[in-house]
Protein backbone atom coordinates (compact mmCIF):
# COMPACT_ATOMS: atom_id res chain seq x y z
CA UNK A 1 0.00 0.00 0.00
CA UNK A 2 1.25 3.42 -0.94
CA UNK A 3 1.23 5.84 1.95
CA UNK A 4 -1.19 8.76 1.68
CA UNK A 5 0.50 12.03 2.51
CA UNK A 6 -1.01 15.11 4.06
CA UNK A 7 -2.73 17.77 2.05
CA UNK A 8 -3.56 21.21 3.37
CA UNK A 9 -6.60 23.10 2.14
CA UNK A 10 -6.22 26.84 1.88
CA UNK A 11 -8.77 29.15 0.31
CA UNK A 12 -7.32 32.34 -1.10
CA UNK A 13 -9.75 35.25 -1.27
CA UNK A 14 -8.30 38.49 -2.49
CA UNK A 15 -10.28 41.72 -2.60
CA UNK A 16 -9.48 43.61 -5.75
CA UNK A 17 -11.04 46.81 -7.04
CA UNK A 18 -10.56 46.89 -10.81
CA UNK A 19 -10.59 50.36 -12.39
CA UNK A 20 -12.74 50.24 -15.51
CA UNK A 21 -11.30 53.45 -16.99
CA UNK A 22 -13.26 56.04 -18.95
CA UNK A 23 -14.13 53.87 -21.94
CA UNK A 24 -15.48 50.84 -20.12
CA UNK A 25 -17.27 53.13 -17.69
CA UNK A 26 -19.04 54.69 -20.68
CA UNK A 27 -19.78 51.25 -22.10
CA UNK A 28 -21.35 50.17 -18.80
CA UNK A 29 -23.33 53.43 -18.57
CA UNK A 30 -24.54 52.69 -22.08
CA UNK A 31 -25.74 49.24 -21.02
CA UNK A 32 -27.64 50.77 -18.11
CA UNK A 33 -29.35 53.05 -20.61
CA UNK A 34 -30.17 50.09 -22.86
CA UNK A 35 -27.49 50.88 -25.45
CA UNK A 36 -24.61 48.82 -26.80
CA UNK A 37 -21.74 51.24 -27.41
CA UNK A 38 -18.93 50.67 -29.86
CA UNK A 39 -16.15 52.81 -31.27
CA UNK A 40 -15.33 53.69 -34.87
CA UNK A 41 -11.66 53.86 -35.78
CA UNK A 42 -11.01 57.08 -37.76
CA UNK A 43 -8.12 55.34 -39.49
CA UNK A 44 -9.30 51.84 -40.51
CA UNK A 45 -13.01 52.76 -40.20
CA UNK A 46 -13.74 49.55 -38.31
CA UNK A 47 -16.61 49.59 -35.83
CA UNK A 48 -15.44 47.79 -32.69
CA UNK A 49 -17.59 46.56 -29.83
CA UNK A 50 -17.36 46.85 -26.82
CA UNK A 51 -16.14 50.44 -27.12
CA UNK A 52 -12.35 50.85 -27.00
CA UNK A 53 -10.03 53.67 -26.02
CA UNK A 54 -7.76 52.83 -28.96
CA UNK A 55 -7.86 50.66 -32.08
CA UNK A 56 -6.00 47.39 -31.40
CA UNK A 57 -4.96 47.20 -35.05
CA UNK A 58 -3.87 50.75 -35.94
CA UNK A 59 -3.54 52.23 -32.45
CA UNK A 60 -5.52 55.37 -33.29
CA UNK A 61 -7.12 56.93 -30.21
CA UNK A 62 -10.86 56.34 -30.18
CA UNK A 63 -12.79 58.93 -28.24
CA UNK A 64 -16.20 58.87 -29.89
CA UNK A 65 -18.80 56.25 -29.20
CA UNK A 66 -21.35 54.89 -31.63
CA UNK A 67 -24.48 53.02 -30.67
CA UNK A 68 -24.45 49.66 -32.42
CA UNK A 69 -27.32 47.36 -33.42
CA UNK A 70 -28.92 45.02 -30.90
CA UNK A 71 -29.22 42.36 -33.59
CA UNK A 72 -26.74 40.35 -35.52
CA UNK A 73 -25.65 36.93 -36.75
CA UNK A 74 -24.22 33.99 -34.86
CA UNK A 75 -20.64 33.18 -35.86
CA UNK A 76 -20.11 30.21 -33.53
CA UNK A 77 -21.41 28.85 -30.23
CA UNK A 78 -20.47 26.46 -27.44
CA UNK A 79 -22.87 24.54 -25.21
CA UNK A 80 -22.29 23.30 -21.68
CA UNK A 81 -24.89 21.94 -19.29
CA UNK A 82 -22.63 21.53 -16.28
CA UNK A 83 -22.52 23.84 -13.30
CA UNK A 84 -19.03 25.33 -13.01
CA UNK A 85 -17.08 27.80 -10.91
CA UNK A 86 -17.89 31.40 -11.69
CA UNK A 87 -20.72 30.62 -14.07
CA UNK A 88 -22.82 33.78 -14.46
CA UNK A 89 -26.02 31.79 -15.17
CA UNK A 90 -27.69 28.49 -14.31
CA UNK A 91 -27.01 25.76 -16.88
CA UNK A 92 -27.25 25.50 -19.78
CA UNK A 93 -24.42 27.91 -20.44
CA UNK A 94 -24.38 28.75 -24.15
CA UNK A 95 -21.70 31.21 -25.20
CA UNK A 96 -21.57 32.62 -28.69
CA UNK A 97 -19.60 34.93 -30.90
CA UNK A 98 -22.10 37.29 -32.50
CA UNK A 99 -21.41 39.73 -35.34
CA UNK A 100 -23.70 42.64 -34.51
CA UNK A 101 -25.01 44.42 -37.61
CA UNK A 102 -22.68 47.14 -38.85
CA UNK A 103 -19.73 46.07 -36.68
CA UNK A 104 -16.38 44.61 -37.68
CA UNK A 105 -15.58 42.23 -34.83
CA UNK A 106 -17.42 39.48 -32.97
CA UNK A 107 -19.21 40.23 -29.71
CA UNK A 108 -18.94 37.53 -27.05
CA UNK A 109 -22.13 36.87 -25.09
CA UNK A 110 -24.75 34.24 -24.22
CA UNK A 111 -27.54 32.60 -26.18
CA UNK A 112 -30.84 31.81 -24.48
CA UNK A 113 -34.61 32.15 -24.58
CA UNK A 114 -36.86 30.90 -27.41
CA UNK A 115 -36.78 27.30 -26.24
CA UNK A 116 -32.99 27.03 -26.21
CA UNK A 117 -33.07 24.84 -23.13
CA UNK A 118 -31.10 21.81 -24.29
CA UNK A 119 -28.45 20.85 -26.81
CA UNK A 120 -30.91 19.46 -29.36
CA UNK A 121 -32.77 22.80 -29.41
CA UNK A 122 -29.59 24.73 -29.99
CA UNK A 123 -28.39 22.35 -32.70
CA UNK A 124 -31.73 22.61 -34.49
CA UNK A 125 -32.21 26.37 -34.17
CA UNK A 126 -28.74 27.90 -34.20
CA UNK A 127 -26.41 27.75 -37.20
CA UNK A 128 -23.73 30.05 -38.50
CA UNK A 129 -25.61 33.14 -39.68
CA UNK A 130 -28.70 32.61 -37.50
CA UNK A 131 -30.20 36.03 -36.70
CA UNK A 132 -30.30 36.85 -32.99
CA UNK A 133 -31.35 39.87 -30.94
CA UNK A 134 -30.46 41.11 -27.48
CA UNK A 135 -32.92 40.41 -24.66
CA UNK A 136 -32.43 42.88 -21.82
CA UNK A 137 -32.95 42.53 -18.11
CA UNK A 138 -35.58 44.85 -16.71
CA UNK A 139 -33.31 46.05 -13.92
CA UNK A 140 -30.14 47.33 -15.50
CA UNK A 141 -27.14 47.94 -13.27
CA UNK A 142 -24.50 48.93 -15.83
CA UNK A 143 -22.86 45.51 -16.17
CA UNK A 144 -22.34 42.98 -18.97
CA UNK A 145 -25.36 40.88 -18.02
CA UNK A 146 -27.78 43.79 -18.38
CA UNK A 147 -28.14 41.98 -21.68
CA UNK A 148 -29.64 38.72 -20.43
CA UNK A 149 -28.78 36.83 -23.59
CA UNK A 150 -29.29 36.88 -27.34
CA UNK A 151 -32.21 34.90 -28.68
CA UNK A 152 -33.05 33.76 -32.21
CA UNK A 153 -35.22 36.17 -34.19
CA UNK A 154 -38.08 34.14 -35.61
CA UNK B 1 21.53 35.94 -36.02
CA UNK B 2 22.84 34.71 -32.68
CA UNK B 3 25.30 31.93 -31.91
CA UNK B 4 24.33 28.28 -32.55
CA UNK B 5 22.41 26.74 -29.63
CA UNK B 6 22.25 23.07 -28.63
CA UNK B 7 19.92 21.14 -26.36
CA UNK B 8 22.14 18.69 -24.53
CA UNK B 9 19.57 16.87 -22.42
CA UNK B 10 16.16 16.72 -20.79
CA UNK B 11 14.43 15.25 -17.77
CA UNK B 12 10.70 14.64 -17.39
CA UNK B 13 8.82 13.50 -14.32
CA UNK B 14 6.22 10.79 -14.15
CA UNK B 15 2.88 12.49 -14.83
CA UNK B 16 -0.47 12.05 -13.18
CA UNK B 17 -2.05 13.00 -9.87
CA UNK B 18 1.12 13.57 -7.92
CA UNK B 19 -0.10 13.98 -4.35
CA UNK B 20 2.86 11.81 -3.37
CA UNK B 21 5.14 14.88 -3.56
CA UNK B 22 4.96 18.60 -2.80
CA UNK B 23 5.26 21.04 -5.69
CA UNK B 24 9.00 21.78 -5.16
CA UNK B 25 9.66 18.04 -4.80
CA UNK B 26 7.97 17.48 -8.16
CA UNK B 27 10.17 20.13 -9.80
CA UNK B 28 13.22 18.53 -8.16
CA UNK B 29 12.38 15.23 -9.84
CA UNK B 30 12.76 16.81 -13.31
CA UNK B 31 15.85 18.85 -12.38
CA UNK B 32 17.60 15.84 -10.84
CA UNK B 33 16.69 13.78 -13.93
CA UNK B 34 18.29 16.18 -16.41
CA UNK B 35 21.54 16.33 -14.42
CA UNK B 36 21.55 12.54 -14.01
CA UNK B 37 20.78 11.94 -17.71
CA UNK B 38 23.61 14.23 -18.84
CA UNK B 39 26.17 13.79 -16.07
CA UNK B 40 26.45 17.57 -15.89
CA UNK B 41 27.10 19.14 -12.51
CA UNK B 42 24.54 21.76 -11.35
CA UNK B 43 27.39 24.08 -10.39
CA UNK B 44 28.34 24.39 -14.08
CA UNK B 45 25.14 26.14 -15.15
CA UNK B 46 25.28 29.88 -15.79
CA UNK B 47 21.60 30.60 -15.08
CA UNK B 48 18.09 29.27 -14.75
CA UNK B 49 14.84 29.95 -16.61
CA UNK B 50 11.64 28.72 -14.95
CA UNK B 51 7.97 29.04 -15.74
CA UNK B 52 4.46 27.92 -14.93
CA UNK B 53 0.90 28.92 -15.72
CA UNK B 54 -0.20 32.30 -14.31
CA UNK B 55 0.09 32.36 -10.51
CA UNK B 56 -3.63 31.85 -9.89
CA UNK B 57 -3.13 28.22 -10.91
CA UNK B 58 -0.04 27.71 -8.77
CA UNK B 59 -1.47 28.57 -5.34
CA UNK B 60 1.81 30.39 -4.65
CA UNK B 61 2.45 33.65 -6.44
CA UNK B 62 6.23 33.63 -6.66
CA UNK B 63 7.07 30.13 -7.84
CA UNK B 64 10.67 30.79 -8.86
CA UNK B 65 11.30 31.91 -5.27
CA UNK B 66 9.48 28.83 -3.90
CA UNK B 67 11.54 26.62 -6.23
CA UNK B 68 14.87 28.50 -5.81
CA UNK B 69 16.62 25.59 -4.07
CA UNK B 70 15.34 22.74 -6.23
CA UNK B 71 16.14 24.79 -9.36
CA UNK B 72 19.77 24.91 -8.17
CA UNK B 73 19.54 28.65 -8.73
CA UNK B 74 21.02 30.00 -5.51
CA UNK B 75 23.81 32.40 -6.44
CA UNK B 76 22.86 32.37 -10.15
CA UNK B 77 20.79 34.63 -12.38
CA UNK B 78 17.19 33.44 -12.67
CA UNK B 79 14.45 34.43 -15.12
CA UNK B 80 10.76 33.64 -15.11
CA UNK B 81 8.84 33.29 -18.37
CA UNK B 82 5.09 32.89 -18.37
CA UNK B 83 2.76 32.93 -21.37
CA UNK B 84 -0.09 30.68 -20.22
CA UNK B 85 -0.28 27.46 -22.26
CA UNK B 86 2.65 28.46 -24.44
CA UNK B 87 4.89 28.90 -21.38
CA UNK B 88 6.92 25.78 -22.25
CA UNK B 89 7.90 26.93 -25.72
CA UNK B 90 8.47 30.46 -24.38
CA UNK B 91 10.80 28.94 -21.77
CA UNK B 92 12.74 27.15 -24.48
CA UNK B 93 12.91 30.33 -26.55
CA UNK B 94 14.16 32.25 -23.48
CA UNK B 95 16.88 29.66 -22.94
CA UNK B 96 17.70 29.87 -26.63
CA UNK B 97 17.98 33.69 -26.52
CA UNK B 98 20.25 33.55 -23.48
CA UNK B 99 22.71 31.18 -25.12
CA UNK B 100 22.40 32.71 -28.63
CA UNK B 101 23.18 36.15 -27.20
CA UNK B 102 26.59 34.95 -26.03
CA UNK B 103 25.89 35.89 -22.41
CA UNK B 104 25.75 32.29 -21.15
CA UNK B 105 27.12 28.90 -22.17
CA UNK B 106 24.90 26.54 -20.17
CA UNK B 107 21.36 27.31 -19.01
CA UNK B 108 18.84 25.19 -17.12
CA UNK B 109 15.25 25.59 -18.35
CA UNK B 110 12.38 24.23 -16.23
CA UNK B 111 8.60 24.19 -16.65
CA UNK B 112 6.16 22.75 -14.15
CA UNK B 113 2.54 22.43 -13.14
CA UNK B 114 0.50 20.78 -10.41
CA UNK B 115 -2.94 21.01 -11.93
CA UNK B 116 -4.68 18.68 -9.52
CA UNK B 117 -4.09 20.84 -6.46
CA UNK B 118 -6.32 23.72 -7.55
CA UNK B 119 -9.41 24.05 -9.69
CA UNK B 120 -8.05 24.42 -13.22
CA UNK B 121 -11.35 25.56 -14.73
CA UNK B 122 -11.80 28.21 -12.04
CA UNK B 123 -8.27 29.55 -12.28
CA UNK B 124 -8.46 29.67 -16.07
CA UNK B 125 -11.34 32.12 -15.86
CA UNK B 126 -8.93 34.49 -14.10
CA UNK B 127 -6.70 34.56 -17.18
CA UNK B 128 -9.00 37.27 -18.52
CA UNK B 129 -10.25 40.59 -17.13
CA UNK B 130 -13.53 40.77 -15.19
CA UNK B 131 -15.25 43.52 -17.18
CA UNK B 132 -16.29 41.52 -20.20
CA UNK B 133 -14.58 38.26 -21.13
CA UNK B 134 -14.51 36.60 -17.69
CA UNK B 135 -18.28 36.19 -17.78
CA UNK B 136 -18.06 34.10 -20.90
CA UNK B 137 -14.66 32.36 -20.83
CA UNK B 138 -15.66 29.45 -18.65
CA UNK B 139 -12.30 27.73 -19.00
CA UNK B 140 -10.66 26.36 -22.11
CA UNK B 141 -13.28 24.09 -23.75
CA UNK B 142 -15.81 26.80 -24.67
CA UNK B 143 -13.21 28.81 -26.54
CA UNK B 144 -12.00 25.77 -28.45
CA UNK B 145 -15.56 24.66 -29.25
CA UNK B 146 -16.23 28.02 -30.87
CA UNK B 147 -12.92 27.90 -32.73
CA UNK B 148 -13.68 24.40 -33.99
CA UNK B 149 -17.06 25.54 -35.32
CA UNK B 150 -15.54 28.61 -36.94
CA UNK B 151 -13.01 26.36 -38.67
CA UNK B 152 -15.47 23.73 -39.92
CA UNK B 153 -17.91 26.43 -41.11
CA UNK B 154 -15.17 28.42 -42.83
CA UNK B 155 -14.03 25.47 -44.91
CA UNK B 156 -17.35 23.65 -45.21
CA UNK B 157 -16.16 20.53 -43.41
CA UNK B 158 -19.12 18.33 -42.44
CA UNK B 159 -19.56 17.91 -38.70
CA UNK B 160 -19.56 14.11 -39.15
CA UNK B 161 -16.20 14.22 -40.90
CA UNK B 162 -14.67 16.41 -38.19
CA UNK B 163 -15.99 13.93 -35.61
CA UNK B 164 -14.61 10.92 -37.47
CA UNK B 165 -11.15 12.50 -37.86
CA UNK B 166 -11.08 13.75 -34.24
CA UNK B 167 -11.95 10.23 -33.10
CA UNK B 168 -9.06 8.84 -35.13
CA UNK B 169 -6.71 11.45 -33.61
CA UNK B 170 -7.59 10.60 -30.02
CA UNK B 171 -7.56 6.81 -30.52
CA UNK B 172 -4.12 7.01 -32.15
CA UNK B 173 -2.63 9.27 -29.48
CA UNK B 174 -3.95 7.34 -26.50
CA UNK B 175 -2.46 4.28 -28.13
CA UNK B 176 0.86 6.09 -28.84
CA UNK B 177 1.04 7.05 -25.17
CA UNK B 178 1.68 3.40 -24.19
CA UNK B 179 5.15 3.74 -25.73
CA UNK B 180 5.96 6.97 -23.87
CA UNK B 181 7.14 6.19 -20.33
CA UNK B 182 6.25 9.73 -19.20
CA UNK B 183 2.69 9.87 -20.58
CA UNK B 184 -0.20 10.29 -18.16
CA UNK B 185 -3.29 8.76 -19.84
CA UNK B 186 -2.71 5.55 -21.80
CA UNK B 187 -5.83 3.84 -23.04
CA UNK B 188 -7.12 1.58 -25.80
CA UNK B 189 -10.17 3.45 -27.02
CA UNK B 190 -12.87 2.29 -29.43
CA UNK B 191 -14.68 4.64 -31.84
CA UNK B 192 -17.97 4.01 -29.99
CA UNK B 193 -16.41 4.90 -26.66
CA UNK B 194 -15.08 8.18 -28.09
CA UNK B 195 -18.17 9.15 -30.09
CA UNK B 196 -20.56 8.48 -27.20
CA UNK B 197 -18.42 9.96 -24.43
CA UNK B 198 -20.03 12.66 -22.34
CA UNK B 199 -20.10 16.14 -23.79
CA UNK B 200 -17.75 18.62 -22.12
CA UNK B 201 -18.72 21.63 -24.25
CA UNK B 202 -20.49 20.68 -27.44
CA UNK B 203 -19.07 19.54 -29.88
CA UNK B 204 -16.17 18.59 -27.63
CA UNK B 205 -16.49 15.29 -25.79
CA UNK B 206 -14.43 13.78 -22.99
CA UNK B 207 -11.79 12.08 -25.16
CA UNK B 208 -11.31 15.23 -27.25
CA UNK B 209 -9.83 16.99 -24.21
CA UNK B 210 -6.45 16.78 -22.49
CA UNK B 211 -6.25 15.69 -18.83
CA UNK B 212 -5.24 17.66 -15.73
CA UNK B 213 -1.69 16.45 -15.11
CA UNK B 214 0.94 17.16 -12.49
CA UNK B 215 4.47 17.13 -13.85
CA UNK B 216 7.66 18.99 -14.66
CA UNK B 217 10.24 19.09 -17.42
CA UNK B 218 13.85 20.30 -17.24
CA UNK B 219 16.23 20.89 -20.14
CA UNK B 220 19.79 22.08 -20.60
CA UNK B 221 20.60 24.56 -23.39
CA UNK B 222 24.26 25.01 -24.35
CA UNK B 223 26.52 27.01 -26.62
CA UNK B 224 28.36 25.21 -29.44
CA UNK B 225 31.61 25.39 -27.51
CA UNK B 226 29.98 23.90 -24.40
CA UNK B 227 28.13 21.21 -26.39
CA UNK B 228 31.39 20.11 -28.05
CA UNK B 229 33.13 20.00 -24.68
CA UNK B 230 30.33 17.93 -23.14
CA UNK B 231 30.24 15.53 -26.10
CA UNK B 232 26.58 14.60 -25.52
CA UNK B 233 24.04 13.71 -28.21
CA UNK B 234 22.66 17.17 -28.98
CA UNK B 235 19.67 18.63 -30.78
CA UNK B 236 20.33 21.97 -32.47
CA UNK B 237 17.88 24.86 -32.53
CA UNK B 238 17.33 25.58 -36.23
CA UNK B 239 14.50 28.07 -35.91
CA UNK B 240 12.20 29.83 -33.44
CA UNK B 241 8.95 31.70 -33.99
CA UNK B 242 6.45 33.31 -31.67
CA UNK B 243 3.44 35.41 -32.47
CA UNK B 244 0.46 36.83 -30.63
CA UNK B 245 -2.75 38.56 -31.53
CA UNK B 246 -5.20 41.11 -30.17
CA UNK B 247 -6.55 40.63 -26.66
CA UNK B 248 -10.29 40.52 -27.37
CA UNK B 249 -11.36 37.06 -28.48
CA UNK B 250 -13.77 38.30 -31.15
CA UNK B 251 -11.29 40.69 -32.81
CA UNK B 252 -9.48 38.19 -35.00
CA UNK B 253 -10.28 35.13 -37.03
CA UNK B 254 -9.35 31.83 -35.43
CA UNK B 255 -9.84 29.52 -38.44
CA UNK B 256 -7.18 31.09 -40.67
CA UNK B 257 -5.29 31.72 -37.46
CA UNK B 258 -2.68 34.38 -38.12
CA UNK B 259 -0.50 34.00 -35.02
CA UNK B 260 -0.17 30.24 -35.59
CA UNK B 261 0.65 30.80 -39.26
CA UNK B 262 3.18 33.53 -38.41
CA UNK B 263 4.91 31.63 -35.60
CA UNK B 264 5.50 28.67 -37.93
CA UNK B 265 6.58 30.91 -40.82
CA UNK B 266 9.15 32.73 -38.66
CA UNK B 267 10.60 29.42 -37.51
CA UNK B 268 10.58 27.92 -41.04
CA UNK B 269 12.29 30.99 -42.51
CA UNK B 270 15.03 30.80 -39.91
CA UNK B 271 15.47 27.06 -40.45
CA UNK B 272 15.28 27.36 -44.25
CA UNK B 273 12.22 25.08 -44.44
CA UNK B 274 10.19 25.48 -47.64
CA UNK B 275 7.96 22.40 -47.57
CA UNK B 276 7.33 21.43 -43.95
CA UNK B 277 5.42 18.22 -44.69
CA UNK B 278 8.29 16.90 -46.80
CA UNK B 279 11.19 18.28 -44.80
CA UNK B 280 10.06 17.67 -41.21
CA UNK B 281 10.45 14.11 -39.91
CA UNK B 282 8.30 14.54 -36.81
CA UNK B 283 6.15 17.23 -35.17
CA UNK B 284 5.15 17.64 -31.55
CA UNK B 285 2.11 19.83 -32.08
CA UNK B 286 0.37 21.20 -28.97
CA UNK B 287 -2.95 19.36 -29.02
CA UNK B 288 -5.01 20.05 -25.91
CA UNK B 289 -8.08 19.39 -28.08
CA UNK B 290 -8.38 16.95 -30.99
CA UNK B 291 -9.91 19.52 -33.31
CA UNK B 292 -7.19 22.02 -32.67
CA UNK B 293 -4.44 19.59 -33.66
CA UNK B 294 -5.99 19.36 -37.14
CA UNK B 295 -6.36 23.12 -37.41
CA UNK B 296 -2.66 23.44 -36.63
CA UNK B 297 -1.73 21.05 -39.45
CA UNK B 298 -3.32 23.57 -41.78
CA UNK B 299 -1.90 26.71 -40.15
CA UNK B 300 1.59 25.16 -40.11
CA UNK B 301 1.42 24.35 -43.82
CA UNK B 302 1.42 20.56 -43.35
CA UNK B 303 -1.55 20.62 -45.75
CA UNK B 304 -4.03 23.06 -47.30
CA UNK B 305 -6.83 24.68 -45.31
CA UNK B 306 -9.84 22.39 -45.02
CA UNK B 307 -7.78 19.33 -45.89
CA UNK B 308 -6.58 18.07 -42.48
CA UNK B 309 -9.53 15.79 -41.67
CA UNK B 310 -9.15 13.85 -44.92
CA UNK B 311 -5.40 13.45 -44.44
CA UNK B 312 -5.84 12.34 -40.82
CA UNK B 313 -8.25 9.65 -42.00
CA UNK B 314 -5.66 8.58 -44.60
CA UNK B 315 -3.08 8.23 -41.83
CA UNK B 316 -0.72 10.92 -43.16
CA UNK B 317 0.02 12.20 -39.62
CA UNK B 318 -0.01 8.91 -37.72
CA UNK B 319 3.10 7.10 -36.39
CA UNK B 320 3.77 5.29 -39.69
CA UNK B 321 2.54 8.20 -41.84
CA UNK B 322 4.35 10.75 -44.00
CA UNK B 323 4.71 13.26 -41.14
CA UNK B 324 4.20 11.62 -37.73
CA UNK B 325 2.61 14.08 -35.30
CA UNK B 326 2.71 13.67 -31.53
CA UNK B 327 4.16 10.15 -31.38
CA UNK B 328 4.48 10.83 -27.62
CA UNK B 329 0.68 11.00 -27.34
CA UNK B 330 1.07 14.74 -27.04
CA UNK B 331 -0.80 17.18 -24.85
CA UNK B 332 -3.98 15.17 -25.37
CA UNK B 333 -2.59 12.46 -23.06
CA UNK B 334 -0.37 14.54 -20.75
CA UNK B 335 -0.97 18.17 -19.83
CA UNK B 336 0.94 19.74 -16.93
CA UNK B 337 0.35 23.14 -18.55
CA UNK B 338 3.47 25.08 -17.49
CA UNK B 339 5.59 22.09 -18.56
CA UNK B 340 3.55 20.91 -21.55
CA UNK B 341 5.22 23.09 -24.19
CA UNK B 342 8.65 22.17 -22.83
CA UNK B 343 7.64 18.50 -23.03
CA UNK B 344 7.00 19.11 -26.73
CA UNK B 345 10.54 20.54 -27.12
CA UNK B 346 12.04 17.70 -25.04
CA UNK B 347 10.21 15.10 -27.12
CA UNK B 348 11.32 16.69 -30.41
CA UNK B 349 14.92 16.77 -29.07
CA UNK B 350 14.72 13.08 -28.09
CA UNK B 351 13.43 12.26 -31.58
CA UNK B 352 16.12 14.09 -33.57
CA UNK B 353 18.87 12.61 -31.38
CA UNK B 354 17.47 9.08 -31.72
CA UNK B 355 16.76 8.75 -28.00
CA UNK B 356 12.95 8.50 -28.01
CA UNK B 357 12.96 4.78 -27.25
CA UNK B 358 9.78 2.83 -28.07
CA UNK B 359 8.14 5.81 -29.79
CA UNK B 360 11.22 6.77 -31.84
CA UNK B 361 10.42 7.76 -35.43
CA UNK B 362 13.19 5.92 -37.32
CA UNK B 363 15.84 8.25 -38.70
CA UNK B 364 14.19 11.49 -37.53
CA UNK B 365 16.55 14.40 -38.19
CA UNK B 366 14.32 17.48 -38.22
CA UNK B 367 11.47 18.08 -35.78
CA UNK B 368 8.96 20.75 -34.83
CA UNK B 369 7.82 21.60 -31.30
CA UNK B 370 4.91 23.91 -30.59
CA UNK B 371 2.69 25.36 -27.86
CA UNK B 372 -0.30 27.71 -27.65
CA UNK B 373 -1.38 30.05 -24.87
CA UNK B 374 -3.97 32.55 -23.72
CA UNK B 375 -7.49 32.73 -25.09
CA UNK B 376 -6.34 31.51 -28.52
CA UNK B 377 -3.87 34.37 -28.33
CA UNK B 378 -0.28 33.11 -28.57
CA UNK B 379 1.57 30.48 -30.59
CA UNK B 380 5.22 29.50 -30.35
CA UNK B 381 7.23 27.14 -32.56
CA UNK B 382 10.76 25.73 -32.29
CA UNK B 383 12.51 23.69 -34.99
CA UNK B 384 15.18 21.23 -33.87
CA UNK B 385 17.70 19.41 -36.03
CA UNK B 386 20.19 16.61 -35.47
CA UNK B 387 23.05 18.80 -36.66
Amino acid sequence: MQKDYNTLENIIRLPHKYAAGPTFTSFYEGLRAGKILGSTCPNCKKVLVPARSFCPQCHANLDEFVEVAHQGEVVSWAYSDKEFFGSPVEPPFITALIRLDGTDCDFLHLLGGKGLSNLEDVQAKVKKGTRVKAVWNEDKIGRMLDIKYFEPVS
Amino acid sequence: MGRPVAIVGSGQTRHGRRFDVSYPELVKEAVDAVFENTGISPQDIDGVVSGTMPSMMEGVALTHFYFADVLRSVGKPILKTETCGSTGVSLAITGYYWIASGLADLVLVVGSEKMNEGDSQATMTTVVEPFYQRYFIAGAPGVFSMQCQEWSNRFGIAEEKVREAATRVTIDHHNDAFDNPYAHIKKKLTPDEVNNARIITYPIRLWDVCPNSDGACAMLFASEKMAKKLGLKSAWVKGVGYSGEEYWFGDSEKAIWQCAIDAARQAYDMAGIKNPRKELDVAEVYNPFTYQEMLYYECFGFCDFGEACDLVLQGVFSREGELPCDPSGGTLCTNPIGATGLNRVAEAALQVTGQAGAHQIPGAKLGLAHAMGGVDQFNGVMILGSE
